[in-house]
Formats: structure tokens, C-alpha cells, sequence
């Protein structure tokens, strides 16, 4: 999905009308920020584990390149295959052809953000793939046709009775299978436990490669990531090209992190670590593994990655996607994420998006910040979002994509603001404006652009005299 | 006798000169001499925070002339100003090889209000007394920007009169932001109201903060609504001397 055809103030003011969304979105972020301060409340290690976390993702960021190689060969000695996709047109004719070389016809998948940013699903379909999501959220998404609006709970933006009422059109549920969640989730289970049985290919994502032994490891609290992996003859893992740790250590550090700033978790419920085919032994005997994929992707997929190392915004690449800085973030917690238009979302997505895939296209993101910083204080490896937010908008200006009365309005208050004396001409002139807008010190609507101060709250008069002026009375 | 400079804010000089004066005799009551450089103008923050970094360059350069290279401490009522003397200009100057390391002096000798009273002079109890309720709002350039959060309660704290009233969601943001507040108001409006209704909530009859863009803002939804809440600045709380 690329920007949908409604610019992001239109949908940001849709999003501000739907109060039942903005309830559900409070309610979904505000159970995990409780989750995620009580289990760091829990774990007074969880500072020093951070600062490790970071330096982890600094060191691998700052040599990536010798990492991915070493990863490479590491998945190779293991008999597993990988492959690079310099972007998502090529990520997904990889997939489609690992498809074909196998001949399969149905996939399960795991639930993988990069997928959504290559658009897989409809490019596995046009090859004449069944793809079926096999994550509960995910699941949802794909049967009413929607996005998901959070990196971790996809449908953060649909309540109980949203999901009824689909079971009911799509799957037609009856009114005792969606009576509540459990019996929902156990509607969805039995559809889903047909597929992973069916299905000739599982793909899933990856949420850390492990360099030293080409391992893949994959979070989740279904369970259905270990299926997708372990099933079907073939599992592919799509991974970018970011999400390298060195060792196996390191990836016990990201876990410990993980888990709890993502949904207040000491360990996410699965943590599957797969490193290559399933293994027989030499003569077929009992020696070999028992269960596993027979043939072992992994697809990196850089699409505007590598572009970032190196720059102010490199941080971003730090970013183990746990969602933290959605949930804390209070512009997110109001208008959701389909707001955004984007496939990353909230604070890392508003420099994400635009790292990845330009300002030209993503010039609105970072302006949708307060620079608040709340994302900055709970992201588990310290990434400071506020910095590159306003990193992105000097570009912008630079880009000349800032709006002609931002710019001149500054650079003309630059001219005042740097010669004192006009300063307090200027000074004057706008107290005495104001105090003419206004009744009893208040002004209730503004002119020009400040108009839309004004909907939603008064606008001060100035004082008659200045803090200054005052002063130089006292002294004499 | 301590000696300081007071970084006004263009905000306060122009819009709240009492929150100045209230700065200027809470110091003066610490035994605190207060000099006021005369052509001090804005810091340069709305620009900075607009991506005019050029412009907020300029503005930068111009308050370390007027702040000068002397080591005289330079206190300031804002955290959001406060952080961007401390943090932004050095940031932005970081290549100019004239105002970088002036940017970076002044930075190191630059204090948010709260901050110079408890670090630096010691102080808890600033002989205080008011006879509101009160909440504080810790705003978050303070709070998270230069990690002022135990300072105001502190002060806070140590304030004569009735308990003060806890703030639910207090260290959520009011939606300010700048221009954040103009060009997604939408946002910033839904934010505000929220402030609002805990601060309703909190059953306090005076809102205080520790930066008065924050208290602009709250204050002009509060009277939107017609509220009869009140917002004041630290300091014209901390002002109220108990003799008096
Ligand atoms: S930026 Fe930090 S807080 Fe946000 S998703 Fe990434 S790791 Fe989590």
C-alpha cells in the first residue's frame, strides 16, 4: 500500500471524527503502555539492558555489511538458501519463484510487516498462489480486505463486535461462534488448522538473523509461526536487510527486551529459532531431525535500507519493531493508524516512511509529531525519534516542500527577531493587534493560517507593555 | 552573592511579563542578583522546530552575542527554551567553527528554572505559601527534553496551603507543539480536551506548568470551555512568600 488517495489531513480529521475508533485505539495503547511500565517496573535491569540492546544494534548497524555476508554463509552451511531483494518488485518475484521451483499452490504466513511493505499477497495471488494469514489479526485483516493499523496488534482499530460481524458475512459464523473471543478465536483456529495441513509453503517474517549461526528467530504468542515454519515442505522467511544480530547472546539480550516493551511480557510466549532444513541423517535412519521444512529461504529485502546506513536518520535501523513507541505516542493514541497511510505507522513510522521512500511522499509524517518525546523515553533501544523528526523537517524545508507561509513567516520573523529594536516595534504592533481582537483578553477567532488555533481554543491578548519595558521602568 | 542573567523568553516578555517579574523576586528572595540582558529576543525554537533551521541558526547566534562568553550563569523559566539553548543550539552550530563551541559554552552554564534553584542553589523550600488547589502539569520539553521532573515537585512540594491535587495522564502531552497546534489542530484539539477533562478531574482549581506555551494553550481551551480553572507559572506560585 502506497499513500491512499486521501491526503493525511483529510484522513487525520476522519480518524478525529470516529470516537468508537479513537476509544479503541486509547484502550488497545494504554493496556500495553500499563503492560509495558509494569514489566520494566519488574526488572530494574531493564536500563542496563537497554543500553546493551542498543550497542548491539549500533555495532551490527555500523558493520552490516560484514554481518549479512557472515549471516549469508552461515544460513549456507546450514543448507538453506538466501537471496537479496534490492526492492520490493524484486522480493516478491524471489517468493513467487520459490513458489514455482516447488510447485506450490497454497501458502500460510506468519505475520511479517515486510510482506505488507513488498505488497506479497496480491503478488503471490497473480501468480496464481493461495495465500492464507495465519496470525488471528492478520487473519482479520485479510478477510475484510483491510490494512493493519499497528506493527504489533494489526487490529488495534476494530472492536469484538467488528471481527462478529465479519465471521458472520464471511465465514458464516453463527451467533454462537462469535457469542465472545475465545469462541471466535476457536472458529478461526479450526479454518486455520485446515491450511497449515494443506498448505505445500509456509512464509513468515523474521524478527532476528542470527549472523554466527544463521539462525532465524520469529516471535509470537499463537503459535502459529511455529506451524507456518515447521509444516509445510517449504518455509520461507522474508527478513530486511536491518535485522541482524551477531550472535546468539546478543539475540537473548533483544528478547529480553523485546517482549517487554512490546506487550509487558518477560519473554514473548514462542520465540522459534530455525537454523536451516530440516536435517536427516546420512542413511534415512532415526538420527535425523523429526519434523521441519524440507527446503529453507530467507529473502533480505533492502528497499531503501541501505541508503539509510551512514545517514543522520541510521538510527531508525536500530528499531526492533516492538510497537512501544505507537503505544506511547499521544498523536498516535488519537488518530490510529490508517491515518498515517502508511505501512509503519506512529512515531518510527513517521521516520521510517520517509527514510525509506522520501519526503516527496511522506512530507506529512514528521509533522504529525508534538515532539513530545514520550516515544524517545520507552523505545527499549533509545532511538530518538523527536531528533530525526526534526532532522526530516529541516529537509523538507530544504526540499522546498515546507508551505510558503511556514517559511516566510519565519525567515521574515528572523529579520525582526535578530535586530532588537525592531523587535520591540514589532512587539508593540502585535500587542496592540491583539488587544483589539480581543474581549476581555481573549481572542476567539484568528486570521489567516492562525484560524485554525482558534477552533479549537482562545488566543490570549498581549500585555500592554512588555516583560522589558516594565523592567527598564523598575530600574530608573 | 550569586549573580545571574534571566533568558526572559520572548513568550513571557511579550505575552506574560508577570511571570517574569514573579522569576525575577523568587530570585531576588534566594538572594539571587538578577540582570536582564536588554536585547534578548526569541531563541529560536519556532523556527527550529519548523525546519527553518537557518532561520532558527541566525536566531541562535544572536542570543549568544547578547548572552556574551562571561561565565555568569543564565537562568531560564521555560524547559522548552531551556532545551533548546541547552541541547538545539549546540546541535545546530555544531559545524560553525565561531558560535559552535560559544553555543556549547552557553549551553553549559544555562539552567531551567527549577533546575538553578534545587542543583544549583540548594533550595526546596522557597518560603512559598498559596491558598490554591493545585496541579502541576509537567510539560514535556522539561520533563523529557533536559530531565527536569523532580525539581517543580520538589518545590511543589514544600508549598504552604491546601494538598495538592494529583494529575491523572499528567505527563501526556497538552498537544501544543508550535505549529503542531495550527497545522494538525485537529489533533492537538483532541489532546487539549483530554488534558482538560483530567484536569477537571483532578479537582484542582489552578493548573501550574513550568513553561507558558504549554499554559497558553491549556489556558485558552480552558476559557474556550469556560472552565473557571485557572493556570499559573511555577513561579508566580513559588513567588507568593508565606509573610505575605
Ligand atoms: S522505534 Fe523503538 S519503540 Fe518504536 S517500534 Fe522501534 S524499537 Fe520499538
Amino acid at each position: 500500500m502506497s499513500t491512499s488517495p486521501a491526503t493525511f489531513y483529510e484522513r487525520v480529521d476522519k480518524a478525529i471524527g470516529n470516537p468508537a475508533l479513537q476509544a479503541a485505539v486509547r484502550n488497545a495503547t494504554s493496556r500495553m503502555s500499563s503492560g509495558r511500565d509494569a514489566a520494566i517496573a519488574a526488572f530494574p535491569e531493564m536500563d542496563v539492558m537497554r543500553d546493551h540492546a542498543r550497542a548491539i544494534r549500533a555495532h551490527t548497524i555500523a558493520r552490516l555489511d560484514h554481518y549479512l555476508r557472515e549471516f549469508e554463509a552461515s544460513v549456507q552451511r546450514r543448507g538453506g538458501h538466501v537471496h537479496w531483494a534490492a526492492t520490493s518488485e524484486e522480493a516478491v518475484a524471489i517468493v513467487v519463484d520459490i513458489a514455482r521451483q516447488h510447485g506450490v499452490k497454497t501458502v500460510v504466513k506468519g505475520k511479517s510487516m515486510v510482506s505488507e511493505e513488498i505488497e506479497l499477497n496480491p503478488g503471490l495471488a497473480l501468480a496464481g498462489v493461495e495465500v492464507l494469514e495465519t496470525d488471528l489479526g492478520e487473519y482479520i485483516v485479510q478477510l475484510d480486505d483491510d490494512h493493519p493499523s499497528h506493527i504489533v496488534m494489526p487490529i488495534i482499530h476494530k472492536s469484538r463486535h467488528d471481527v462478529a460481524r465479519l465471521f458472520r458475512a464471511k465465514l458464516q459464523a453463527t451467533d454462537d461462534e462469535v457469542a465472545d473471543a475465545p469462541r471466535m478465536a476457536a472458529l478461526a483456529r479450526r479454518v486455520l488448522r485446515k491450511g497449515f495441513l494443506q498448505a505445500d509453503m509456509g512464509i513468515s517474517g523474521g524478527n532476528f538473523g542470527v549472523a554466527a549461526t544463521g539462525s532465524v528467530c520469529i516471535t509470537t504468542n499463537e503459535g502459529n509461526g511455529r506451524m507456518t515454519t515447521s509444516l509445510p515442505r517449504v518455509h520461507v522467511a522474508l527478513m530486511g536487510i536491518e535485522r541482524i544480530v551477531p550472535t546468539l547472546d546478543d539475540l537473548g539480550v533483544m528478547l529480553q527486551v523485546l517482549g517487554r516493551s512490546a506487550t509487558g511480557q518477560k519473554l514473548t510466549v514462542y520465540s522459534n529459532v530455525m537454523s536451516g532444513p530440516r536435517r536427516h541423517d546420512r542413511n534415512g535412519g532415526r538420527e535425523g531431525e523429526s519434523d521441519g521444512p524440507e527446503h529453507f529461504h530467507v529473502v533480505l529485502v533492502d528497499n531503501g535500507r541501505s541508503a539509510i546506513v551512514g545517514s543522520e536518520l541510521a538510527e531508525i535501523l536500530y528499531c526492533i519493531r516492538c510497537g512501544a513507541c505507537l503505544n506511547s505516542c499521544p498523536v498516535y493514541q488519537q488518530i490510529g493508524g490508517h491515518a498515517y497511510g502508511s505501512i509503519y505507522p506512529g512515531p518510527v513510522g513517521a521516520v521510517l516512511m520517509p527514510a525509506l521512500q522520501g519526503l516527496h511522499t511522506w512530507r506529512d509524517l514528521p509533522q504529525a509529531s508534538s515532539l513530545c518525546g514520550a516515544c524517545r523515553e520507552v523505545c527499549p533501544v533509545r532511538i530518538d525519534i523527536p531528533r530525526m523528526l526534526l532532522e526530516l523537517r529541516d529537509k523538507t524545508t530544504e526540499l522546498g516542500l515546507t508551505p510558503i507561509w511556514v517559511t516566510f513567516g519565519l525567515t521574515v520573523f528572523r529579520q525582526i527577531a535578530t535586530r532588537p529594536a525592531l523587535f520591540r516595534r514589532a512587539q508593540a504592533l502585535a500587542s496592540w493587534a491583539t488587544r483589539r481582537l480581543a474581549t476581555d483578553g481573549w481572542i476567539k477567532s484568528l486570521p489567516g493560517h492562525m484560524a485554525r488555533w482558534s477552533k479549537k481554543r482562545d488566543f490570549p491578548a498581549f500585555a500592554p507593555k512588555t516583560f522589558q519595558q516594565l523592567w527598564e521602568g523598575r530600574k530608573r | 552573592m550569586t549573580r545571574v542573567k534571566l533568558l526572559v523568553t520572548c513568550l513571557i516578555d511579550t505575552v506574560y511579563p508577570q511571570v517574569g517579574f514573579s522569576t525575577v523576586a523568587l530570585l531576588e528572595r534566594l538572594g539571587v542578583t538578577v540582570d536582564v540582558p536588554p536585547n534578548q529576543t526569541c531563541c529560536g525554537q519556532p523556527a527550529f522546530n519548523s525546519g527553518s533551521w537557518d532561520d532558527a541558526r541566525a536566531m541562535a547566534r544572536h542570543l549568544i552575542d547578547v548572552f556574551g562568553d562571561d561565565d555568569v550563569p543564565v537562568v531560564v523559566p521555560s524547559g522548552s527554551c531551556g532545551d533548546m539553548v541547552i541541547h538545539q543550539a549546540p546541535h545546530l552550530l555544531k559545524d560553525d567553527s565561531q558560535y559552535g563551541p560559544r553555543a556549547a559554552a552557553l549551553a553549559a552554564r544555562t539552567y531551567e528554572l527549577t533546575q538553578f534553584i534545587v542543583d544549583v542553589l540548594g533550595v526546596t523550600d522557597v518560603g512559598a505559601r498559596s491558598g490554591d488547589r493545585l496541579t502541576y502539569h509537567p510539560a514535556c520539553h522539561g520533563l523529557r527534553g533536559l530531565g527536569v521532573a523532580r525539581q517543580p515537585l520538589a518545590l511543589l512540594e514544600r508549598v504552604e496551603g491546601p494538598p495538592r491535587c494529583p494529575l491523572p495522564e499528567a505527563e501526556t502531552c497538552c498537544g501544543f507543539g508550535g505549529l503542531f497546534a495550527v497545522k494538525l489542530s485537529e489533533v492537538s484539539g483532541s489532546l487539549l480536551d483530554r488534558k482538560i477533562a483530567n484536569i477537571e478531574a483532578s479537582g484542582a482549581d489552578t493548573l501550574v506548568a513550568t513553561d507558558v506555551s504549554c499554559l497558553m494553550h491549556i489556558a485558552g481551551g480552558l476559557h474556550r470551555k469556560g472552565s473557571a480553572v485557572k493556570v499559573k507559572h511555577l513561579a508566580e506560585v513559588l513567588a507568593e512568600g508565606r509573610s505575605q
